[in-house]
């Protein structure tokens, strides 16, 4: 066993550990930096596999990301500062099942299926061959990627701006009760004397 | 450090998040799910693209695509839970049981 190889048990043992421990933990908080230390194991991973761009850039990218993340974890965090512990699962079991069994057939899978082995040269000058790639013959799938990301940016901004076109985007709105059917718990946009609102939000 | 080894791991981070985005009630806990097994699809396009594909440049295209993919993902899903929330002061899946506008 070399020391590629313990480094790759190592990393995969806390890329595992860290997603299931994702939603096991009591603060959404630490969800999140879980799932980043499953991320950045991952693109750990990525570097032992000879892919030093897509390994680097798994890193920078998961780190921002999961930033994030954590911002909306504290905006939508059911268990403030984690004190209590949080059970806040539904359909367990269907879904412990759901997951097992895709997990094993995965897996069996994994181990079943003979593969073509054509493992890639290390000497080769991987990162260049992709940039001519980039912007050479997958040019188009390159920018296509680029202008998704212009329309999600559109659509991030039409779907989260409080006022559209048709007026303020809470108009209408009904909180749920806190039973099902019950009396609305929470603000009603529409009974709300100023119609500008922007009071308690 | 063997191709049927990066696939087991794949395996499991795949099964993982699916019993988070099936089991959990947030929609941002959801959506960790869904992310975590983006994080599987990433490991294991990685994987072959090392062992069993030889290195073709198209093989790292793909998992840029699958990178730019998890972000468009994760700022589209938050939008939308942005969106819910505000018309329905709601952040778990239960509170939308019934699909009134």
């Amino acid at each position: 066993m070399t020391a590629v190889d313990v480094f790759f048990y190592l990393l995969s043992a806390i890329a595992v550990v860290a997603g299931w421990r994702v939603f096991r933990t009591d603060s959404m908080v630490r969800a999140s930096f879980f799932l980043l230390t499953s991320f950045l194991t991952v693109g750990g991973i990525a570097l032992l596999l000879a892919a030093p761009y897509l390994g680097a850039a798994v890193l920078f990218m998961m780190a921002v990301e999961m930033m994030v993340m954590a911002l909306f974890m504290v905006m939508f965090m059911m268990n403030p500062a984690g004190l209590n512990p949080m059970n806040m699962v539904h359909q367990s079991r269907f879904a412990i099942g759901a997951g097992v069994v895709a997990g094993v057939s995965l897996a069996v899978l994994a181990l079943v299926v003979r593969f073509p082995r054509h493992p890639v040269e290390p000497s080769a000058d991987l990162i260049s061959r992709l940039g001519h790639e980039l912007l050479g013959d997958s040019m188009l799938i390159f920018e296509s990627a680029g202008v998704a990301i212009v329309a999600t940016m559109v659509c991030t901004v039409v779907l989260s701006s409080a006022s559209g076109r048709y007026g303020n985007a809470t108009s209408g709105s009904r909180p749920p009760g806190l039973e099902p059917g019950g009396e609305p718990a929470g603000r009603r946009p529409d009974s709300d004397d100023d119609a500008d609102g922007g009071d308690d939000e | 450090m063997t191709l049927p080894a990066v696939l087991v791991v794949v395996a499991l981070l795949v099964g993982i998040g699916l019993y988070g985005a099936l089991s959990q009630q947030s929609f941002v806990m959801l959506m960790m799910g869904l992310e975590l097994m983006m994080n599987g699809v990433l490991l294991a396009a990685v994987g072959l693209w090392s062992f069993a594909a030889g290195g073709i440049p198209k093989g790292q295209l793909l998992v840029i695509v699958v990178l730019a993919v998890m972000a468009l993902e994760m700022a589209i899903g938050f939008a939308l839970v942005v969106a819910v929330y505000r018309e329905r002061q709601a952040d778990t899946t239960e509170a939308l049981e019934t699909l009134r506008g």
